[in-house]
């Protein structure tokens, strides 16, 4: 029986590389990806949890990370489109529009 | 060491393997299609967990939809003409330093602690979980599943919104 401590380590290492992606990567794209990353070890985190302690609540909150991270999709993409569209480029070192 | 443990280590690898490609790759493509293979790997440990409902759920969310929007995403913008598909990075050593503080941080507390572990989910639930999902969808959880519908209308909205293409007649 695989302890529980293995899935922690295998979230926190998914957890690392999504950190790694959205700190070095420069496309946004990648940036996006690497959050999606973060959310599923977030995720896989809490699924261990719930198996470990025999309650089905860690799942629900599992379901509305899924929600959120749907909607942040959707909206994330949709940015990053109209981002392109009047700077043609995504990667996050050239847009500066923000700043004042 | 018998089957679980195999299974387990077969999407262990699956996942941290197409983690890194995810990252570390240079060519954009190559990283949509291997966050493909982690949400597998994931969906896989998922129904190891018990959580069959959940592994369903996360195919079907993140493979068919999350993942289908972020390829769209990669067609629309990377410039066809001038093939810059490949992407590179920035400030790798301070940002290897602080992640790898990150990383041992995360791992120290995950190995040196010592977990409470109470029943199984395999031993409290009868088969599967999606009845005891669906009862508490719908009793205690009842205000955040009304919230997470208005949240998911207006993401569409929102990103329906913010795509579409500006006229350049009208000033709406």
């Amino acid at each position: 029986m695989i302890p529980l401590n293995y899935y922690l380590l295998l979230s926190a290492f998914m957890f690392c590389c999504g950190v790694l992606g959205v700190v070095v990567r420069r496309n946004a794209i990648v940036v996006f990806m690497s959050i999606e990353l973060m959310l599923n070890a977030v995720n896989l985190t809490l699924v261990a949890y719930s198996a470990f302690l025999g309650d089905v609540t860690g799942q629900m909150l599992v379901f509305f990370v899924m929600v959120v991270a749907a909607a942040e999709a959707a909206v994330g993409l949709a940015i990053i489109i109209s981002l392109f569209r009047n700077k043609q480029t995504v990667n996050v070192d050239e847009l500066n529009i923000l700043k004042w | 060491m018998n089957l679980y443990d195999i299974i387990f280590y077969f999407f262990a690898v699956v996942t941290i393997a197409s983690a890194a490609v995810v990252v570390f790759s240079r060519n954009i493509v190559y990283s949509a299609f291997s966050l493909l293979f982690t949400f597998f790997g994931v969906a896989g440990i998922y129904v190891l967990l018990n959580a069959d409902f959940l592994a369903i759920t996360q195919l079907l969310v993140y493979v068919g939809g999350i993942l289908v929007l972020i390829l769209f995403g990669v067609m629309l913008t990377t410039n066809v003409v001038s093939v810059e598909i490949k992407t590179g990075t920035m400030q790798t050593l301070p940002a290897t330093i602080i992640v790898a503080l990150l990383a041992g941080l995360l791992g120290g507390i995950v190995w040196t602690t010592d977990w409470f572990v109470g029943k199984r989910l395999s031993e409290v639930t009868s088969q599967t979980t999606s009845k005891e999902i669906g009862t508490a969808l719908i009793t205690t959880h009842v205000l955040p599943f009304e919230i997470a519908s208005v949240i998911l209308l207006v993401a569409i909205v929102g990103a329906a919104m913010m795509a579409r293409r500006e006229r350049s007649n009208t000033n709406i």
